[in-house]
């Protein structure tokens, strides 16, 4: 059992929600991996739909390249649509 | 007390329910890994839930003025009414894996019966059990499957699980005379009925994992009836400690 896969889980909340990431654990299969997961991640009424991927098929990226990467994004306030005015019966967004 | 009969009908499948809960429980902090022991604890509180609506319906039929806890925690090994089979060791994983398989199939088909019961409370019982019975099966019979299929190790556990347990697996299905007073009087389960979709769903498990059906009906009996095993006392000492040494203690 040391050597099951490692798995990471994530949780649609609700219908119409997206499914979040919400920790990882093992198992032996995919299947056991979805059982494992009600398990630990659902019982306290949770989910409504789960999804497991084997952790090694997340690519990351490298924490060091977050300047390249992230740091020319922080000054562009124009990309973020925050001039427009919103009718007020658009709630949510 | 109103219905005798269906009050020890209703004590039989409480009993079962509690003190299977409560050997599963044994797990807590022993699983084989952390995800086990989750699944095992889960399923003991589903059990032990299901255990506190039949007390509870117990209780109202017994009409004494007493409760669910009363009729769980104050009554002695020979007033059980729960099958042998539940009041069986944990031995190792494989044993606990075939014990609660051995159940579940038992289980899952008994609460969809009892879905049709002309008592409404027995049928709203079944109706939330059988959900839980589902998983519980589908968790169990998954494991059977793994552990008969798997390694050599893990196959022999399995031969040696089902060796030690099946002669336990006949009391469940045979109906004894409260049994069949029910199922006379509408609001139980036949027995009968179920046996075949039973027997047909452990032949698919135990033939995809590898492992030989065995041939032998014989069958313990007497846990239905308050003879049981040297295991539930133990059990009950356990259960029953803290009611016993602090009467009515709540907390």
């Amino acid at each position: 059992m040391k050597n099951w896969p490692l798995w990471e889980i994530f949780i649609r909340s609700k219908a119409g929600l997206n499914h979040k990431h919400v920790g990882s654990l093992h198992a032996a299969d995919e299947e056991m991996a979805i059982q494992n997961a009600r398990d630990v991640y659902t019982r306290r009424n949770e989910g409504v739909s789960i999804w497991v991927v084997k952790s090694e098929h997340i690519t990351a990226s490298d924490p060091d390249d977050s300047d390249p990467l992230y740091e020319p994004a922080k000054d562009k306030v124009y990309r973020h649509p925050t001039f427009y005015d919103l009718p007020d019966e658009v709630k949510h967004m | 007390m109103t219905d005798l009969t269906k009050y020890n009908y209703v004590l039989q499948h409480a009993d079962n329910c509690l003190i299977l809960g409560q050997r599963l429980g044994e797990w807590c902090g022993h699983g084989p890994i952390l995800e086990q022991d989750i699944a095992m604890t889960n399923i003991s509180l589903d059990l032990i839930g299901q255990a506190r609506m039949w007390y509870q319906y117990a209780a109202e039929i017994q009409n004494e003025g007493k409760s669910e806890d009363d009729i769980a925690y104050l009554r002695d090994a020979w007033g059980y009414r729960n099958v042998l089979l539940v009041e069986q060791p944990n031995g190792d994983f494989a044993q606990t894996i075939f014990r609660q398989f051995l159940y579940d199939t038992y289980s899952c088909y008994f609460y969809e019966a009892l879905m049709n019961s002309s008592d409404e409370r027995l049928a709203a019982i079944a109706a939330k059990s059988h959900k839980e019975a589902l998983y519980h099966i589908k968790w169990s019979g998954d494991w059977v499957i793994r552990l008969g299929d798997g390694t050599e190790e893990s196959h022999n556990r399995m031969v040696a699980a089902v060796q030690e347990l099946w002669s336990y697996a006949g009391e469940l299905i045979k109906p004894n005379e409260t049994e069949a007073k029910a199922h006379e009087e509408g609001y139980g389960v036949d027995l009968s009925a179920i046996k075949e979709k039973r027997d047909a769903k452990i032949r698919e498990v135990l033939t995809e994992a590898t492992l030989e059906v065995p041939e032998s009906t014989y069958a313990h009996e007497g846990g239905k009836d308050g003879r049981h095993s040297e295991h539930l006392g133990y059990i009950l000492a356990d259960l029953q400690f803290l009611q016993r040494a602090y009467p009515g203690l709540e907390w």
